[in-house]
């Protein structure tokens, strides 16, 4: 086993190189290789592993990356990451890259997708419309209709058609690699201080710029050490991070969160990588269908799915519960409308259940938190003084 | 809609008598037992609604009326007091804090719960957050959804049209039969239909009417009152029919006399700029906004805006022969449900056909699904037709983020190049 060190250090250095250059080197070792951009939130990175591509996520520029260009692009009252994202294309960041996705969540993006057609980034640009109609012979066979899309654009490129085994391989892989995040998050859970949430954000977020395998490699080995009694417990609460699924705060901001008294037990910071829950079936005849049926029935509860019939507030409560958390932290991207007008119906409700909670905002590229760390630093210190009286928590309407 | 108060044609009184007997049938909806069905106006499924005897309730609609009567304000800060956050679109919290102020309509008269929420989720995603805050608040309410999927690769595919037909049939029109207690009627439907396709093309008759010089109408000031009846429930009426009828013979005397465009202050009397608008205008000093274009003798013969509810001009139409396909159709035919390309193509034709000087954007802090991009699509325009752009901001509803002076200074900079640009053409045509 190698050292933990040296894997998070290698992991933090793939989750933001920017130039992605362990993708580039991938692809520059087989010539019917294919590097596919997907932007967040979520995507079946399944299936372009299955056509022989590499799925990279494209979390913008964070706090790394000067914006000179995209400003132009967009309104100050828009968030930051479009405009790093546009930055990242115009300095060539994403050459090499064959095609984008823009997963349905919300206008920015999905405008976002036109603009990389205006400019002819990439040998295709798709626009990802995930079902907001739940039922499988209704939206499942849409959303299956749009993975085919896509497995299409890249047929175009490299010519390999996607059979049922190789579905099902990819599927496997993917399967053992959220097996391998929920395994460390259930033990984070217990012992937090085992790994710290900045080193397990870099560990999680590598594995969105690399091969399924390695960061499968990489993951079996962390959770090796966390299996271990490592670390040091310390004296602070426990809380879930809510509202960042898809600008992402710079990392000195998580970190300020857990010096500031808090242990985050769970988030939703790469939720795309976690947004089907448990297996989906590997041994289908009719693996899209498979795929389709595990976001329809499996999903986690996000802003950019209908929540009609399974209320989000009742889901985040849950999640809550079951990770003995003592609050929430809603953090959302300044000007980000599918977190911030969740915002109202989790704070509402959770007024009523009594969860505790703390709301902020940030923006990528400010890494100054002074007034976060304050705000969290007596979050984390009202819990503590209020740790006698625990706070019902329904989980149903 | 509010009407134009100076010249009272009689389309006009037209227009007023509909809208009038739509809130008298909202107030009296509980003692008739009508049902009532809030939606919204892209993607808007009135045909449908009327199928099944329903009332619609337009949330936007009630949002842009609320400012034009100087009450957003106080609605907003009403929902900001209770978690909303100061940087999303200001008609849900325009719609969120006049229901919590006892959910007072436009008309001062109190609107009815919804019976069932039709959620047509077409061209914006904040809807779909949108009626999860109202079926939260509506806990009695039915619910539906019919997603629609956006034209990202510029047209509209088989898929996308089985997806929505197979919607209707398995969730929308069952719910939509439990709640009224009538049964979905398709023959009715395309009674109906035949109806709104009559509307449509009226409609698209009289936004033609600007390429004459000078423009008869205001495309974007006084379209957004001409698109009234089509968006709010009357597409698939003989009144709608009569209406913009009428609206298009009253235009074609104005052309026959060399009229220009109705102003809340008389006619217009020299038209010196035509232009195109794209994204919505602000509602809270509407009347002031308009002001400074027709005091500098600017008229705006094409707009996006207009749009939203239904794009018309490329020949699409409802067909009665395909009822539910074209409800599908027109659901992903609306503006904001085109892409960034399709938008582009659409201005650029616009401006071209008809024959603009300039191209304004006006880009609204609230609504992402307009601005996101708006930037992106004025350079190209600029570039490809190299026509003068100006670029302004504003707000819909909330009347922080209307700043007379700026907009005003802005715009004048704006009129003064279009004039030096026109003389300076002018001198090398001689
Ligand atoms: S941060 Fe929010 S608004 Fe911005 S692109 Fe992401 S989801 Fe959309
Ligand atoms: S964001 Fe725009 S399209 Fe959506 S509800 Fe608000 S104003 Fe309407």
């Amino acid at each position: 086993m190698r050292n933990i060190n040296n894997i998070i250090s290698r992991c933090e250095e793939l989750a933001f190189d920017l130039d992605f250059t362990r993708a580039k080197e991938w692809k520059n070792e087989d010539k019917s290789r294919v590097i596919v951009g997907y932007m967040p939130i979520y995507f079946p990175r399944e299936i372009i592993h299955a056509a022989g591509g590499l799925p990279v996520a494209i979390f913008g520029g964070g706090d790394r990356k000067q914006i000179i260009k995209g400003d132009a692009y967009y309104q100050s009252y828009i968030c930051h990451i479009p405009r790093s994202i546009i930055d990242m294309a115009l300095d060539k960041h994403f050459d090499n890259f064959d095609g984008f996705i823009f997963p349905s969540i919300c206008d920015v993006l999905r405008n976002l997708s036109g603009i990389f057609r205006t400019k002819g980034f990439g040998k295709f640009v798709k626009y990802m419309d995930f079902p907001q109609n739940f039922l499988p012979e209704v939206g499942g066979v849409f959303y299956q209709d749009e993975m085919r899309h896509v497995l299409h654009y890249i047929k175009e490129i490299n010519g390999i058609k996607v059979t049922p085994e190789r579905l099902n391989h990819s599927i496997g892989l993917y399967n053992k690699n959220r097996r391998l995040i929920e395994f460390i998050y259930d033990i984070r859970e217990k012992y937090p201080w085992r790994l710290s949430m900045k080193d397990w954000y870099h560990i999680l977020r590598a594995g969105t710029v690399i091969p399924v395998e390695e960061h499968n490699e990489i993951l079996e080995e962390v959770a090796e050490y966390v299996k271990g009694d490592v670390g040091q417990r310390q004296d602070k609460v426990k809380v879930v991070l809510s509202g960042a699924f898809c600008e992402q705060p710079s990392v000195g901001l998580i970190r300020s969160v857990e010096d500031a008294g808090c242990y985050i037990v769970d988030d939703d910071l790469q939720l795309g990588s976690r947004m089907v829950i448990g297996d989906i079936d590997a041994t289908s005849e009719e693996p899209l269908a498979a795929i389709a049926h595990a976001y329809i029935f499996q999903s986690r509860y996000s802003s950019s799915i209908y929540d009609v019939d399974n209320p989000k507030e009742y889901r985040l409560a849950k999640i809550v519960e079951e990770r003995n958390a003592d609050g929430v932290i809603f953090a959302s991207a300044s000007f980000c409308d599918p977190s911030l007008l969740d915002a109202p119906i989790f704070q509402n409700a959770f007024d009523r259940m009594g969860i505790r909670y703390i709301a902020f905002q940030f923006s990528e590229n400010i890494n100054q938190f002074k007034v976060i760390k304050e705000q969290v630093g007596a979050f984390s210190d009202s819990i503590k003084l209020w740790e006698d009286e625990p706070s019902s928590i329904p989980v149903a309407e | 809609m509010a009407t134009i108060e100076v010249i009272k044609e009689r389309s006009m009184i037209l227009q007023k008598e509909m809208i009038e007997g739509l809130f008298n049938d909202l107030e009296k909806a509980h003692e008739t037992g009508k049902k009532v069905c809030y939606t919204f106006v892209p993607g808007n499924l009135s045909e449908l609604i009327r199928c099944f005897d329903m009332l619609p309730v337009y949330p936007e609609i009630n949002a842009l009326q609320s400012a034009m009567r100087k009450k957003s304000a106080a609605y907003i800060k009403e929902a900001e007091r209770h978690a909303h956050s100061e940087d999303v679109c200001t008609y849900v919290k325009c719609d969120v804090g006049m229901l919590m102020k006892g959910n007072i309509g436009p008309t001062g008269q109190k609107l009815p719960p919804p019976d069932i929420l039709l959620l047509s989720y077409t061209g914006c995603f904040t809807f779909m957050k949108w009626f999860e805050t109202l079926k939260r608040e509506y806990p009695n309410a039915k619910v539906v959804m019919i997603h629609t999927p956006y034209q990202e690769g510029g047209k509209m595919t088989p898929e996308m049209v089985n997806y929505m037909v197979k919607q209707m049939h398995e969730e929308v029109i069952p719910k939509m039969e439990e709640v009224s207690g009538i049964k979905y009627d398709e023959n009715k439907l395309k009674k109906i239909l035949q109806y709104s396709k009559e509307a449509e093309d009226w409609i698209t008759k009289i936004f033609e009417t600007p390429k004459h010089r000078p423009s008869p109408i205001d495309a974007y000031f006084a379209g957004v009152y001409y698109i009234g009846p089509i968006n709010i429930g009357f597409r698939g009426t003989p009144e709608a029919v009569e209406y913009y009828k009428e609206l298009y013979n009253e235009i074609q005397e104005r052309i026959r006399l060399g009229l220009g465009p109705v102003t809340p202050e008389g006619e217009m009397k020299e038209e010196k700029f035509r232009l195109v608008v794209e994204g919505p205008p602000n509602w809270t000093s509407f009347r002031e906004f308009w002001k400074i274009f027709y005091d500098m003798g600017a008229v705006i013969v094409a707009s996006s805006y207009t749009k939203v509810g239904g794009v018309y001009d490329l020949g699409w139409r409802h067909d009665p022969e395909k009822p539910l396909q074209s409800l599908a159709e027109y659901c992903m035919n609306c503006y904001t449900n085109l892409n960034i390309p399709q938008r582009i193509d659409l201005l650029t034709k616009c401006i071209k056909e008809y024959g603009a000087d300039g191209y304004v954007t006006n880009s609204i802090k609230s609504c992402n699904s307009f601005s996101a991009g708006q930037l992106a699509m004025m350079r190209e325009i600029e570039d490809k037709l190299e026509i003068p752009v100006g670029f302004i901001e504003s707000d819909l509803v909330d009347p922080r983020y209307f700043s007379y002076s700026n907009i005003k200074n802005r715009l004048e900079s704006y009129f003064q190049m279009l004039s030096q640009r026109k003389m300076m053409e002018a001198e090398e045509t001689h």
